[in-house]
């Protein structure tokens, strides 16, 4: 493992027209980290993911990453194919709402091998048989890989987004509240998926939730956002238990009080 | 087709349109060959036919057409269709130039749903109608999508179609508008033939032109350029084969159509390609219901 880190966002910066969406952010990312990005609605969190994946524009600041080869790139400075291409094997996305991150037409079998496929994996068997190795993985029964996800449940639809993400073997996922909308039980079980994903495979993560528990399980780390600024950040536990900023004392507060 | 025949020997140009549009039309077909496979938006114009008669395909025919061409117009691989009919005599009215319906002896065909048996020579030229020409728009309705994936080469998708065929059908169950690779670059759709014809696209020494009306684009193949179907390893690309010749010629190279010989039910295998047919049954070849003929 590296001591450089994974991604390095320095001062990153985003107005849509007068409106801020969030301004001079920057953090470290190593290999296997999780860091939450916590924060109330509004707070900048779906925007900071946006500029991550390269789907917004940043006004400012920039974006290095370091690749499988550990030369260092900046997000910028990619061409849209070399993006795209980084986005499908070394990076993952997984959407709050999965039937943005799915395609609801397509089979579960062929959403998980879209990415082989994009890669260049020619062999129907192989993809297939990979395909059906994620399904098990986030514990989707076998027999329904010829389904499309319009018959699953939510927390199904959710978990065969992770599956598509991850199987590439991505080394960066970048999350956005995977959990909301669930019920609290089906909640407790991806949680508990996505913790066991993420160490078996090294996983290095950005998981925005607007869930303090959430924070409190998947994380290491935790930066806390307010109208687009990050107003504290460190370690998981140390920020949930002893808050410097008022704002964070507040915010736990509240969900304790909850 | 009332307002083709009702057009008057005068008050249009050769071929019908002006020749301003068949300057506009060539440029897009120059660079359509130019960048084999690649759809060149064209501003497609009013043609006395609906949408889905081919107007894209006779607005092509109309700006390559010289007075010394001699035309062709198949539809589903017969030149007595309603459709090829109305075509042919559109030409026929508009440019007076001559029309057939051997193979052979023409220098353009015009063509809906399928490629002439006869093999094409480098002197012809093959002009599709084409209804939809995004291959990738099964799976991505997005225009600037499908563009972009285009201008990426970014193809996956293509596969994901292919992939879900297999799923779930337990072989590629495509067998129209079978996608090809053009030129080892762009994906592109054949129009709807059957994947029976797609291997004569490669290689042909014709030039192979596309039109769509509706949706306002131009592509093509150009003289010996490869042209693959996309395929897996482990589900190679196929042809369809048919159990039985032609029963009226005995042709066993040939795409059949199955044809209802009376309302008991009785039916034969016969050529699509009637032209075909004709020729060899003029040369003394015969199937099992030859006399039939
Ligand atoms: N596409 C957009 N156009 C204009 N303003 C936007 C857009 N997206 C987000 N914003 C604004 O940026 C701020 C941060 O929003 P967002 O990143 O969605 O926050 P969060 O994900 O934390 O709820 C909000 O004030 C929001 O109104
Ligand atoms: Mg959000």
């Amino acid at each position: 493992m590296s001591a450089k880190p994974l991604l390095d966002v320095t001062g990153l910066t985003k107005f849509y027209g007068q409106r801020l969406g969030c301004e001079d952010v920057s953090f470290d990312l190593f290999e296997g980290d999780v860091l939450a990005v916590v924060g109330e609605s509004g707070s900048g969190k779906s925007t900071l993911l946006g500029l991550l994946a390269g789907e917004l524009e940043p006004t400012a600041g920039h974006i290095d990453y370091r690749q499988q080869n550990d030369e260092t790139v900046e997000l910028g400075s990619l061409d849209e194919g070399a993006r795209r291409a980084l986005m499908r094997t070394e990076w993952g996305f997984v959407r709050q709402d999965p039937r943005e991150g799915l395609r609801m037409a397509v089979t579960a079998g062929g959403n998980v091998g879209e990415r082989l496929m994009a890669k260049g994996d020619r062999h129907y068997g192989q993809i297939r048989q990979r395909a059906g190795d994620w399904l098990e993985k986030v514990e989707i029964e076998a027999q329904r890989i010829d389904e499309t996800p319009r018959s699953f449940s939510g927390g199904m639809r959710q978990r065969l987004q992770i599956a598509r993400n991850l199987v590439t073997h991505p080394r960066l996922v970048l999350m956005d509240e995977p959990t909301s909308g669930l019920d609290v039980s089906v909640q407790a079980r991806l949680l508990d998926l996505i913790r066991g994903l993420v160490t078996d495979l090294g996983l290095a993560v950005v998981i925005v939730t607007h869930d303090l528990a959430v924070a409190r399980i998947l994380s290491h780390r935790i930066m806390v956002m307010r109208r687009g600024r990050v107003i504290e950040q460190g370690l998981t536990d140390q920020v949930l238990d002893d808050p410097a900023d008022a704002y964070t004392q507040l915010l736990v507060a509240s969900v304790l009080a909850a | 087709m009332n307002t083709v025949s009702g057009l008057k020997a005068t008050g249009y140009n050769f071929a019908y349109l002006d020749e301003q549009t068949k300057r506009m039309i060539r440029r897009a077909i120059l660079k359509a060959i130019a960048i084999p496979g690649y759809q060149v938006p064209f501003a497609s114009r009013e043609m006395p036919m609906p949408y889905g008669w081919g107007t894209g395909g006779v607005q092509v025919t109309a700006s390559i057409l010289g007075k010394a061409d001699v035309l062709k117009v198949i539809d589903q691989g017969s030149d007595d269709t309603t459709n090829a009919v109305s075509i042919r005599k559109f030409f026929e009215k508009t440019a007076g130039v001559r029309t057939t319906t051997h193979t052979g002896e023409a220098t353009i065909v015009q063509t809906r749903h399928r490629i002439p048996e006869r093999p094409l020579r480098a002197d012809q030229i093959l002009v599709y109608q084409v209804p939809i020409p995004e291959p990738l728009r099964y799976l991505e309705p997005r225009e600037t999508e499908t563009r972009k994936m285009h201008g990426l080469r970014d193809y996956g998708l293509m596969h994901v179609k292919l992939y879900e065929d297999i799923a779930r059908h337990g072989h590629i169950a495509t067998t129209y508008a079978y996608p090809v690779e053009v030129a080892g670059r762009y994906v592109m759709d054949p129009s709807p033939i059957p994947k029976f014809d797609n291997p004569k696209m490669d290689m042909s020494p014709a030039l192979q032109l596309f039109g769509a009306g509706r949706e306002k684009r131009i592509y093509a193949v150009p003289p010996y350029t490869h042209v693959r179907s996309l395929d897996f390893e482990d589900h190679p690309f196929e042809v369809q084969r048919f159990s039985r010749p032609c029963a009226l010629c005995g042709a066993e190279d040939a795409y059949l159509d199955e044809i209802l010989l009376d309302d008991r039910g009785q039916r034969m295998f016969a050529c699509s390609d009637t032209d075909y047919c004709e020729e060899r049954r003029a040369s003394g070849h015969t199937g099992l219901q030859g006399d039939a003929a």
